[in-house]
């Protein structure tokens, strides 16, 4: 007796439909461009100190979804980084390049990689030396924060510089 | 029950016309595992015999992991072994056949474990057609005990090659990322496991973060991303010895690699200013070359499986999608296109060459999706959906795909499998969380 199992159901093949929208691009709310001069508060960070960079200067840049130019808010803050750089000469700074989770890992680090580059082209054109600055990308490895929702996503979509 | 038999008679018939030349004894226990969902055929695979306690019991193993893989492929049902009426001693007992057609059982396999006096073991099976009577396969494998496990998929393979007419893919490994840790700072390990879960072990010790791990073609070796010393850089990693280097000299960061066909090249991502395009290095002679040369991102290159191809992800056309050029480099085509904002990544030549698997993020839901298409961009179908679903690696004999789904909010990452089909999605559990999957080939 012969037996051959054909049961066989033809695949109904999932076709997605996309329809076109918009993402949304949050842009993070710019911060006043910080005066390198003027006295720190008597309880504040010293003016030469890391945690005056991060704090004040402010180390972090945001980017719009699956973009990489400097909008006005980055400038203006990277304005002061290149300032405080040049202030103090000696340090040299890392700026990591990082993406929010709606991307491919492989794509991601090559964005992120982008990001730390503008980053860095637009401290050197403010007069900071190249040689000073380096780059690495984390692609969506290392987010500030997890959950899932675009307020999250634009935090993450950043140039950090990390003054060494 | 009969009029369902007489109904799939006649197919039978002619598919054996069609099967004349096999050299098995007759070729009717027979699965067309490209026609889409199959009902899986019953199959009663007894526990192999053996006479001490530990043979017995590695018989016992042996036949339950036959089971397990034949199971998961979605194909095979094995039948419960409580409802045997026979009890096969050894493999020269004459199988009563009325007994298993009883079952329902279209299929039998018989087998046993001996230990030879040099300490090794036999174990041998025997594949019977059920209702023809006949034996369709038979072998036997001498071996480490240790090894009882290899033998237990190699006959798993064999029973699957029988029936469906492919070759298997349960004699192999699966490399990937075990996550721990903290979503905002996640620990990361190379990993590697059986198919199936079994024999796993961590290759790294998680100190630096690495990702992408992917198996050579011809030996035991991996080339992945890794963090060492906090510079991105594309490694080669050799199971057996443990030994690490990392592949070339660029200035910028390493990344996306892939082996080539023949195991000699790897083809890969090199940012240069920030630039990533796409390389590829002659692990002889360590030259490298460039093969795309754009403003954008050009990555997660993988080549055809003759090698004379390549497919890449690349947002040269404003947003990231699939292209195809020949491994020169030259004349770029784009593939993907879909029906609205989706973007594409990741794609993966098929063993077969026949389709070229992706991920898509589609940007109308939000959700990702894993697909595939042929290599001229026609025939896209999207096989399994998630939050994040993410990096396809294609079964050896390309029948199958596995990939990693992501929670939302910092959730779980796991590894699922999914048919070809778009049916019998199955978790592939992990210890720890699971991403990066990459499927070896065929052990040799």
């Amino acid at each position: 007796m012969k037996l051959r199992f054909l049961t066989a159901v033809v695949v109904a093949a999932v076709f997605l439909a996309a329809c076109s929208t918009k993402k949304e691009e949050t842009v993070k709310a710019a911060a006043s461009t910080p005066t390198i001069s003027a006295p720190a508060p008597a309880s504040g960070p010293a003016p030469d100190s890391i945690e005056y960079f991060n704090t004040v200067v402010g180390n972090v840049v945001t980017f719009g979804y699956d973009k990489y130019d400097i909008d006005a808010a980055a400038q203006s803050k990277l304005k002061g980084q290149a300032a405080w750089l040049k202030q103090y000469a000696a340090r040299t700074l890392t700026v990591e390049g990082h993406c929010d989770e709606r991307g491919t890992r492989e794509y991601n680090l090559g964005l992120g990689e982008r990001r730390a580059n503008a980053v860095k082209q637009f401290l050197i054109a403010e007069g900071v030396s190249a040689n000073r600055v380096k780059t690495i990308s984390y692609g969506k490895e290392r987010p500030t924060c997890v959950s899932s929702d675009e307020a999250c996503y634009s935090k993450n979509r950043r140039g950090a510089s990390l003054v060494q | 029950m009969r009029n369902v038999l007489k109904k799939i008679l006649c197919a039978a018939f002619m598919a054996t016309a069609v099967l004349s030349a096999a050299n098995l004894a007759h070729a009717e226990v027979k699965i067309d595992i490209t026609r889409g969902r199959v009902e899986p055929m019953p199959i009663a695979i007894p526990l192999f015999p053996g006479n001490t306690p530990e043979l017995q019991q590695m018989g016992k193993d042996i036949s339950e992991v036959i089971a397990k893989d034949l199971e998961r492929s979605g194909l095979f049902k094995p039948i419960d072994r409580k409802a045997f009426l026979q009890e096969l001693t050894s493999l020269d007992v004459q199988p009563r056949f009325a007994d298993w057609r009883t079952l329902s059982a279209q299929a039998l396999v018989q087998g046993s474990v001996d230990q030879q006096p040099s300490g090794q073991i036999r174990v041998a099976f025997r594949l019977w057609d059920v209702y023809g009577g006949q034996q369709l396969e038979g072998k036997g494998y001498g071996t480490d005990p240790g090894n009882w496990r290899r033998v237990a998929h190699m006959i798993a393979d064999l029973i699957y090659t029988t029936i469906t007419g492919e070759s298997g893919y349960f004699d192999t490994r699966i490399v990937y990322i075990a996550e721990s840790g903290p979503a905002i700072n996640k620990v990361k390990r190379l990993a590697i496991m059986d198919q199936d879960g079994a024999s796993h072990r961590y290759l790294t010790d998680g100190s630096a973060l690495v990702l992408t791990p992917r198996f050579s073609p011809i030996g035991p070796e991996i080339t992945y991303l890794s963090y060492f010393k906090n510079v991105p850089r594309v490694y080669l990693f050799n199971i057996d010895t443990g030994r690490q280097e990392v592949l070339g000299d660029f200035p910028g960061m390493t990344y996306a690699p892939r082996f080539s066909p023949d195991g000699n090249g790897v083809t890969f991502s090199a940012a240069l200013n920030g630039n990533s395009d796409i390389y590829t290095m002659d692990l002889r002679t360590r030259r490298m070359t460039r093969l795309t040369d754009s403003p954008a991102i050009d990555t997660s290159p993988c080549y055809s499986p003759k090698g004379d191809q390549m497919t890449f992800a690349s947002d040269r056309g404003g947003s990231q999608q699939i292209y195809v050029m020949n491994a020169d480099g030259s004349n770029p085509q784009r593939i993907s296109f879909g029906t609205g904002k989706g973007r594409y990544g990741t794609p993966v030549w098929s063993p077969r060459g026949d389709l070229i698997a992706f991920t898509r993020y589609a940007t109308s839901d939000g959700n990702f999706y894993i697909g595939v298409m042929k290599p001229d961009g026609s025939g896209e179908r999207l096989l399994a959906q998630g939050f994040l679903v993410e990096a396809p690696t294609w079964s050896p004999n390309g029948r199958v795909l596995m990939y990693f789904a992501q929670s939302p909010n910092g959730g779980r990452t796991r590894l699922f499998s999914i048919d070809l089909t778009g049916y019998n999605q199955r978790e592939i559990v992990t210890p720890q969380d699971a991403s990066d999957p990459a499927w070896s080939p065929l052990s040799p």
